[in-house]
């Protein structure tokens, strides 16, 4: 039993205040946008420069000058606002943003993150991913617990090449919800099918406790 | 004063081998699709310019565009940020052979690299890519407690850029968020040529309107109807088969 990504992104979007200005990462980051509470407005912040942009148009009503950063169609909202790439990030470097969620490969508790290589082969890319690390007042990580051979990704190093150093604050994982307090993974919540001894089991750092860990509870997505 | 060029043609003849070329876009939005065929144009006549250093954010997608420059063998080195793409087997193929070289730079700080290097700032500090692999050789300096890395600022001897509309003095506007790298660059370049959908009398812009202005601008030429690579890329197109 894990979350699916859907869920993780229901959960992530729970923590995001009424007002808040907030960068989705490319991929299942993303969905976040779709679980805002009721009551609450979030304005979605994208690197190549919109700020409150809506979601996707039907197929076929695409104006492909109106994209997010990765390169998929989005609308307007009332409210859209439209600037080039410097005050783009400016944005994100100068403090502006409240939220940041980006996928990971590697997250260890110093906060560090490995989000951009897999290594020496193939053609690096970086994007926005080192900028928006640095700046957002909240930078999460959404990731599954463990990888597809069922390694941990949750580390006491990371082992991959560093997207950024100690900027994580908090990770939802598929199987909990942790966060990163004076270079240590603090458990938070955790799925209630699941004893603490298995997860500490697939988490390659300590777990530690600060106060009850509540069930991470998601409805069915 | 009138920086209307006759077409397209001549808005690419002053390129020359080895320089260092901005072009305009992030993915397919505001990449200036009609001037870079042009230049692959002269290049198929006339073997030049060749040898390019090429500044956009992406490598081209399909084989239009950026992708079909880089593909004709014109660029030597592509200075980018996200070398990836929904069909980037162009330059993924050209990187693994060897045949063209790549600096990586973020997504923001090849932005303010750009401004800065069209505000006349050599350096700058920035917190990103701290501890990481593309801060190694960097200066880096602490301010208020935190480490920053230095970077430089990038110039260009030519910038190609899509813009909206132009009027003859060279004032633009841009269409929604295919603004992105374009202003930065039009700052950058000694030269810098732009394509818009339609030229019009100075005065027809209103002045609020402005993003870039045209002190920024060297030429324009007008296209109608520019393309958009992502349509290209639905058809399958590649460049040669694509009316310029």
């Amino acid at each position: 039993m894990k979350l699916s990504p859907s869920q993780m992104a229901w959960r992530a979007a729970q923590d995001i205040e009424d007002g808040a200005y907030v960068n989705l990462g490319i991929g299942f980051p993303e969905m976040v946008a779709r679980f805002q509470p009721p009551g609450r407005q979030a304005i979605f912040h994208t690197e190549n420069g919109i700020l409150g942009f809506g979601e996707a148009p039907p197929p076929g009503k695409e104006d492909w000058d109106l994209i997010n950063a990765g390169k998929k169609a989005v609308t307007l909202k009332p409210g859209t606002a439209f600037f080039h790439h410097a005050d783009s990030f400016a944005m994100v470097r100068g403090g502006h943003l409240d939220v940041a969620i980006l996928g990971a490969y590697e997250v260890a508790e110093t906060g560090d993150l490995a989000n951009w290589s897999t290594g020496p082969k193939g053609v690096p890319a970086v994007g926005g991913a080192m900028d928006l690390v640095h700046g957002a007042k909240r930078v999460a990580v959404m990731t599954d617990h463990v990888t597809k051979d069922g390694k941990p990704k949750l580390l006491e190093r990371c082992s991959l090449p560093l997207t950024g150093v100690a900027c994580v604050t908090r990770v939802y994982s598929s199987h909990a919800v942790i966060d990163i307090v004076g270079g240590r993974f603090v458990l938070r919540e955790k799925l209630p099918s699941l004893t603490f001894d298995v997860l500490q089991s697939m988490t390659g750092a300590i777990l530690h406790l600060d106060g009850p860990v509540a069930d991470l509870v998601v409805p069915d997505l | 004063m009138d920086k209307t060029l006759p077409d397209l043609k001549a808005a690419v003849a002053g390129i020359a081998d080895g320089m260092t070329v901005m072009i305009g876009g992030f993915g397919g939005s505001g990449a200036p699709i009609e001037l870079i065929h042009a230049l692959i144009d002269r290049y198929v006549a006339t073997g030049h310019p060749k040898g390019l250093t090429v500044v956009n954010n992406n490598a081209g997608n399909g084989h239009v565009g950026l992708a079909a420059l880089i593909e004709a063998g014109m660029v030597a080195k592509l200075i980018c940020s996200f070398p990836r793409s929904a069909d980037p087997v162009v330059f993924t193929e050209m990187y693994l052979a060897g045949k063209i070289e790549l600096e990586l730079v973020p997504q923001g700080t090849l932005a303010e690299r750009i401004r800065a290097g069209g505000a006349g700032i050599p350096a700058f500090y920035t917190p990103t890519s701290y501890g990481t692999d593309l801060a190694k050789g960097k200066p880096v300096e602490v301010f208020e407690g935190r480490p920053y890395v230095q970077e430089r600022w990038l110039k260009a001897d030519y910038a190609l850029v899509k813009a909206h509309l132009g009027d003859r003095l060279g004032n633009l506007t841009y269409r929604m968020a295919a603004r992105n790298f374009n202003p930065l660059m039009c700052m950058a370049a000694a030269t810098t040529i732009v394509q818009v959908s339609r030229i019009v009398d100075p005065g027809e812009i209103d002045p609020e309107a402005v993003i870039t202005p045209g002190i920024f601008v060297q030429g324009v030429v007008e296209v109608p109807d520019p393309a958009q690579e992502e349509t290209l890329n639905r058809a399958g197109a590649r460049y040669g088969e694509v009316a310029a």
